[in-house]
């Protein structure tokens, strides 16, 4: 079972207790941006075989959303964070690049 | 290739069974292959099956990395229907229902096609109008279904509690030639013709890179060394966004895990397939005697080929409303596949970006039962450049919002 930290009220909540948001830092594009880029906004995700950061709901607890850092080929989790950033921070980048790294997400530095 | 018959079980029961050819060669690699598909599941190998049986075109080579079949093709619980309600789909899904029918005698090899028949359970009223509206669509595409009430269902499947604590049944879509079939033998089927066809097909053998020149394909890497091709098809169903990577676009798809469960053997209880979307649940029983169990996928991007047990819970739960009798059963194993989903839910077979590679996947947690029909699109579409079936499959529907929506058409997975 999927174990994740909530950063907002602390409790080792098991995946039962929360809900998956999908991929995380999306930029968003609205009625006026080009064909491509809606496309790319709604439909193409990153859908690594490797680190993925995402974004889950403490659904059964606090209710709060928060952002995460994981494998999806082993599920090892390199840590949570805010929801209220647009990039993971450089320790969830550090505890990820120690393993990986070559890890790259989107046009991240 | 010697073909398989009655007469040759009794002529290899005189001799001790001494003279059974293995069913496909196991080659190395060659140079150069006119084609290449990645992928020996079963839209790989029918894919290849049918640019050999169609079109002549048999200098193919189907790469596969692990064992072929081993993919969600050898994990699904085997369901074969055509109930869509979107035209592109009914056509493409009945295409596939009918080679079915035929695929023993095509294939010389009994792949078990067991048109036993599908209903699919309504429970809200809600359920009831979107599937007389599917059967209404279906009898226009020419796809034999009919909306029938909850006497038909008890009949049908005695085991049926109609009065389930949650959600009564109120009626169900019913497709008489639905069924089920082994999945195995699907894929060992495709195997052994294609190889009779002098395809080769190389298991253990990774792709790891796509190589092109000015925008166009010309070879793979792989764990046996490099091959060049003239056109290369890619079909690897949950991995499709890592091989678009190495290709070098991407593709509106997300992989995720899908369960599927067996009970112990029990006596022949139901002769239909019964799936309920909404409790999440389906089920059929096999002819060994499991009860052959599946629901919904689990929530997050997943390679591991494993689920969440809590999935598999609901799932049970589900179906014990449903068949109460199953409440005392022993589930003997649980697995789970990778599967690509789809915003629209529906399948992608397209050319792409780079020339010379197509792409067929997004078949998600229902692409068993389209093998056939997907294979002979994507034959078509490789060796002319366009195919009815596929037509509206392209993967630029997303951009231009022609989407074929399936998602509100099927609540569960399948
Ligand atoms: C639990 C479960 C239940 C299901 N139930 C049903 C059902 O009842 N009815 C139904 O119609 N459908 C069902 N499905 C869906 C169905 O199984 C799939 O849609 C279908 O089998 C996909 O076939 P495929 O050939 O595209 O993929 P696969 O069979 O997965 O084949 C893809 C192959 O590509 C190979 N591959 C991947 N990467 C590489 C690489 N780099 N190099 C070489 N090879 C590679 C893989 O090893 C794999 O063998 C179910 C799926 C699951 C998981
Ligand atoms: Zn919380």
């Amino acid at each position: 079972m999927l174990m994740l930290k909530c950063p907002y009220c602390g409790v080792m909540a098991d995946e039962t207790e929360l809900s998956a948001g999908g991929e995380a830092h999306l930029k968003r594009f609205g009625p006026q941006s080009s064909a491509e880029d809606f496309e790319g906004y709604l439909f193409a995700r990153e859908n690594p075989k490797g680190v993925h950061v995402e974004r889950w709901r403490h659904v059964n607890g606090c209710g709060k959303w928060f952002h995460a850092a994981r494998c999806t080929l082993t599920l090892e989790v390199f840590g949570t964070y805010s929801a209220q950033v647009t990039a993971p921070p450089q320790d969830i980048r550090d505890a990820i690049r120690a393993k990986h790294p070559d890890w790259r997400w989107r046009d991240m530095a | 290739m010697k073909r398989y018959s009655a007469f040759a079980i009794a002529r290899e029961a005189l001799r001790f069974h001494s003279g059974w050819e293995r069913a496909w060669r196991s080659p190395a690699p060659k140079k150069r292959y006119d084609v290449i598909i990645v992928g020996a599941g079963g839209h790989g190998l029918a894919s290849a099956y049918y640019l050999g049986k169609n079109f002549g075109i048999t200098n193919v080579a189907v790469l596969e990395k692990g064992w072929l079949g081993g993919g969600n093709t050898g994990r699904n619980t085997t369901i074969i229907r055509s109930n869509y309600l979107q035209d592109p789909s009914a056509a493409i899904y009945e295409k596939a229902r009918s080679l079915y029918e035929t695929m023993s005698q095509d294939l010389n090899y009994n792949v078990m096609f067991s048109p036993r028949g599908v209903i699919m359970l309504a429970q809200t009223h809600h359920e009831v109008r979107g599937y007389q509206r599917t059967a209404y669509a279906n009898a226009l595409q020419g796809v034999e279904t009919q909306f029938i009430g909850p006497d038909k269902v008890k009949e049908l499947c005695p085991i049926i509690s109609l009065e389930g604590p949650r959600y009564p049944v109120l009626g169900g879509l019913w497709q008489p030639r639905g069924g089920t079939a082994r999945h195995d033998a699907v894929a060992w089927g495709y195997a052994r013709a294609c190889s009779d066809m002098g395809m080769d097909i190389i298991q253990q053998c990774e792709v790891t890179g796509i190589r092109k020149d000015g925008g166009k394909v010309t070879g793979v890497d792989t764990t046996k060394g490099a091959m060049d091709c003239g056109q290369l098809g890619l079909v690897v169903a949950g991995h499709s966004g890592v091989l678009a990577e190495m290709a070098g676009f991407r593709l509106p798809v997300e992989s995720l895990a899908l369960q599927a469960l067996v009970s112990e053997p029990v006596k022949p209880c139901m002769d239909v397939v019964v799936m309920a979307n909404t409790v999440h649940g389906y089920m059929s029983q096999s002819d060994k005697g499991e009860m052959v169990i599946g629901g919904g996928t689990d929530g997050f991007n997943n390679y591991t080929q494993r689920g969440s047990f809590h999935h598999i819970e609901e799932t049970v739960r589900a179906l014990i409303e449903t068949f109460p009798m199953i409440s005392r059963l022993k589930m003997l194993r649980q697995w789970g596949g990778i599967v690509d989903m789809t915003g629209d839910r529906s399948p992608i077979l397209s050319k792409t970006p780079v020339e010379g590679v197509f792409v067929n996947c997004g078949w998600g947690t229902g692409g068993f039962k389209s093998i056939p029909g997907s294979g002979w699109g994507m034959a078509e579409l490789m060796a002319k450049g366009h195919s009815p079936l596929t037509e509206e499959f392209s993967m630029y529907r997303f951009r231009e919002g022609k989407f074929i929506d399936e998602s509100v058409a099927a609540g569960v997975a399948h």
